[in-house]
């Protein structure tokens, strides 16, 4: 008997090691996502949150780069989060939506139409970028479902070291850094800031279109976007931010203002610099397709005053537990833009 | 679905424990429904040339039973009242009417297998000499259709040799034909031991599970850390033979004879693992083969079940016939050791001719099988200086560094042999094994090394892997290596068993962007 019990707990000890160390090297192998694409940390950010929102972004580079929720909140006392990501595709974005009313329902939900050119999943390394924050439940699995590509298996995104195991020779200072600790924020609720200036000297142009409505698939997906919001008493608010590329075609132009107008929604369509006063000669760090925190400073001002006048949105400027974080962020954001500009970018 | 991927692993978390769950008596019939899954999962036209093995054999076998009997029964009848002569002229025309069964189900499934394997080849050639249409170029083999078929024959010659009543239950003959952990690469099977534990009742056990799960962890241990790592290195040498040429060949022969060994013997592994699992004790493959001290003792090491089973149903039969004894017997003028070598030299170089011919359509198969007969029967024919040489020499031919200087023979010679696999045409093959005396690049063979594909923590990796692999081998010597870990108690095999796949888990190569999906010898 007492040999058995040995035996026994021999056998539960080494499986407590054996799973423990898998762990531990699997936390040790997953990308941290601070130093290098950073994008990929984003998702993670948003479950850190101790405040709730009245805005939400959601989409591509063109949310999280372009839009500060610092100077929302600095300037009209609008809290909100940009839930974005590195080809964030639509699904993703419903996927994030859905997550995000897991634990609060904001009122207004801003969608950047650009991802909708994609009908089907793109990439795994961007879902992995996308998913791998996200925290598990409903809204993962269906995200991850939605968006895998062929070879990709549900089975790694549950048990990162499957899909990691092969970064053991490629291990840098950041994994061993961050191995049990997720550090500071590499965004300011959701914008991720450049300084740098290169401005957009070429006129795109873009192929024909074979076909010139967007694809079936994302159209679908916008609607089940809309319908949720919808659900939960949340104003969808589609926008196309600024950039020359990747080009926004008229056709499709039209065909997202044909839908928003059939489904009582509002769309912006922000390419137009005169507006907005973003200028890609000065405001942007990658020759027109981002922009810099000029940029986004100037297209936050004019959108928060749509938001201000157009939604009704309230003004949290005076609420202690508002102000004491937004005042954080802001130091967090001047010293960042005061390193950047220094030349450090 | 494939040994190596999640949906194997979790096939096989249903059925080991529905398996020891269910009334013994039904045992079989969820493995047979387990065959069926697997076989379904490989596609529908695999599952409908595996049915029709199964129906032709089957029917054959039940067919030559029935003509058995009836010639027992007849021969008894005649036995008082016929003359010797007689009966001898009955039993011949039963003999020959089980052999027209036996024939027509050979021709049958060989030719299923036949156009599977030469199809394409026939029909690219046929368009290039005839100028027609070319045909048949998407025919491939299905799953495990070269290893069933051999069992499925041997089964029917051993039921017409009567060493073995028919199997009278088509469903208990469908088990043995479609038992799924040996459609990947074999081992090729007997009914009289597979068959049988297939269809007895079996008990759960412990101890055994323990030994069949550190055998699969081992199987794809070799398979997932060193066979598919080498395999980059290997392929990228293969696809450029105007490239790597002079030292790069023997690298590559080297890397190839590594890679193969893993990817081959750790699917055996694996299969042999799930059979153990389940209970059912399947014939071992390989005995440490690459400690063969000449190549007929290596082709008695490697892949043993396609040796034994061209021995027993090609070789034999065929150096015995008529037609042979009688070329022996007609060469005896000659010289009695030539009338003697007939039978033999003749038989041999057929079996090795069919042995590249099973292994695929390329004629540099072909190339390679007549090659290793010829090795065989050279060596055959030197034994007597070598026995000059070893009562010459007797301290020298008995110390450890004769032995390993004749495995190192062994295992360049057999790499310079399997050379023929790596290439696409004979003369691909032998221009580059000749670049080997012509071409002196070993400066470039050390820079060029990292190109190929592979990290230098591949490289470690893989050279740790080799290591290990033959320390096992090594270990085996003394006994079996799993049964020496399990004496030491349940705590040490588990943590063996953890570690391998710990191990295989950080440095296997496997999930996106890897394919450990096929295993070398599944496309023979």
């Amino acid at each position: 008997m007492r040999k058995k019990l040995l035996t026994i707990g021999g056998v539960l000890l080494c499986c407590i090691v054996f799973f423990g160390a898998l762990y531990a090297l699997s936390r040790l192998v997953a990308p941290k996502y601070r130093e290098a694409l950073i994008e990929g940390h984003l998702t993670g950010e948003y479950y850190d949150e101790e405040t709730d929102h009245d805005v939400l972004f959601v989409g591509d580079c063109e949310v999280f780069e372009h839009f500060s929720p610092v100077v929302l909140y600095n300037e009209y006392g609008i809290t909100s989060f940009i839930r974005g990501g590195a080809q964030q595709l639509v699904w993703h974005s419903y996927y994030m939506l859905l997550d995000a009313l897991e634990t609060e329902t904001p009122k207004v939900v801003v969608f950047n139409v650009l991802a909708l050119k994609y009908g089907a999943p793109q990439s795994e390394a961007y879902n992995r970028l996308n998913l791998d924050g996200m925290r598990w439940g409903g809204a993962k699995i269906g995200a991850i479902r939605a968006s895998m590509t062929d070879g990709e298996d549900f089975l790694s995104y549950v048990f990162p070291l499957l899909r990691y195991h092969d970064r053991f020779d490629k291990l840098t200072a950041e994994d061993w850094r961050y191995w049990f600790s997720d550090g500071e924020p590499v965004s300011f609720k959701g914008y991720i800031m450049h300084t740098g200036v290169k401005p957009a000297t070429k006129t795109p142009t873009p192929p024909a279109l074979s076909d010139p409505r967007l694809p079936e698939t994302s159209m679908a997906w916008l609607e089940k976007l809309a319908a949720l919001c919808e659900e939960h008493g949340i104003t969808l608010v589609l926008i196309k931010s600024p950039s020359i590329e990747p080009y926004w075609y008229p056709e499709w132009d039209a065909e997202i203002a044909s839908f928003a107008k059939s489904r009582g929604l509002r769309y912006y369509n922000m390419m137009d610099g005169s507006e907005t006063g973003v200028d890609l000669s000065t405001d942007t760090y990658d020759q027109g397709q981002h922009l810099n925190v000029i940029g986004a400073e100037k297209l936050t001002r004019w959108f928060g005053g749509i938001l201000k006048e157009e939604f009704g949105l309230r003004d949290h400027r005076g609420e202690a537990a508002y102000d004491a974080d937004y005042a954080a962020l802001s130091v967090r954001y001047e010293a960042e833009k005061q390193r950047l500009s220094e030349g450090m970018e | 679905m494939h040994f190596a991927s999640w949906a194997f692993l979790l096939f096989l978390a249903v059925l080991v424990p529905v398996y020891y769950l269910v009334p013994k008596r039904i045992q079989w019939i969820v493995l047979l429904l387990a065959n069926a899954v697997f076989v379904g999962f490989a596609g529908w036209l695999g599952a409908v040339f595996m049915t029709v093995t199964i129906t032709t054999v089957y029917a054959a076998s039940r067919g030559i039973d029935a003509l058995i009997l009836r010639q027992r029964k007849t021969l008894a009848a005649m036995k008082a009242t016929h003359t010797k002569e007689e009966r001898k002229k009955t039993r011949l025309r039963f003999e020959k009417r089980r052999r027209a069964v036996l024939i027509a189900c050979l021709v049958v499934n060989f030719g299923i297998l036949f156009v599977l394997k030469y199809g394409a080849m026939i029909g690219k050639l046929s368009a290039e000499l005839f100028h027609t249409r070319e045909f048949g170029a998407d025919l491939a083999l299905t799953m495990g259709i070269s290893y069933y078929t051999f069992s499925s024959v041997g089964y029917l010659v051993d039921v017409n040799r009567e060493e073995l009543f028919a199997e009278k239950n088509p469903c208990k003959l469908a088990l043995f034909i479609s038992f799924f952990p040996l459609l990947v690469q074999g081992p090729i099977t007997r009914f009289e031991t597979v068959g049988k534990a297939l269809l007895s009742p079996h008990v759960f056990d412990g101890r055994r599970f323990l030994s069949a799960a550190l055998r699969i962890a081992w199987g794809f241990w070799k398979k997932l850390i060193v066979a598919d790592r080498l395999l980059v290195a290997v392929l990228a040498l293969c696809g450029a033979p105007g490239t790597y040429r002079g030292g790069f060949v023997l690298v590559e022969m080297l890397l190839y004879a590594a890679c193969l060994y893993a990817d081959f013997t750790g699917g055996i592994d694996i299969a042999i693992g799930v059979g153990e699992l389940l209970g059912v004790t399947v014939e071992e493959n390989f005995r440490r083969p690459y400690f063969s001290k000449s190549i007929s003792e290596y082709w008695r090491r490697w892949h043993i079940t396609l040796g034994e089973w061209f021995k027993r149903y090609v070789y034999y039969p065929l150096s015995v016939s008529k037609p042979m004894r009688a070329l022996s017997k007609s060469t005896r003028r000659i010289g009695a050791g030539v009338s003697r070598r007939v039978p033999v030299y003749l038989s041999t170089i057929l079996v090795w001719a069919l042995t590249g011919a099973w292994h695929g359509s390329n004629l540099t198969f072909l190339i390679w099988g007549l090659l290793n007969g010829l090795v065989i029967l050279a060596s055959e024919e030197l034994k007597p200086v070598y026995a000059r040489f070893h009562a010459r020499f007797p301290r020298l031919t008995a110390s450890a560094f004769y032995r390993g200087l004749a495995v190192i023979r062994t295992v360049l010679l057999l790499s310079s042999l399997r050379i023929l696999d790596c290439y696409s045409t004979v003369g691909e093959a032998f221009s580059a094994f000749g670049s080997l005396f012509t071409t002196w690049n070993w400066g470039q063979v050390a820079a060029g090394i990292p190109s190929l594909g592979l990290a230098a923590s591949d490289y470690a990796i893989a050279l740790m892997g080799v290591l290990l692999m033959f320390a096992v081998s090594m270990a085996q010597r003394k006994g079996a290596i799993r049964e020496r870990i399990q004496r030491r108690g349940t705590v040490a095999s588990v943590c063996v068993l953890l570690l391998l796949i710990g191990t295989i888990l950080l440095f296997g190569r496997y999930g996106f962007g890897f394919d450990a999906s096929k295993f070398v010898y599944s496309r023979f």
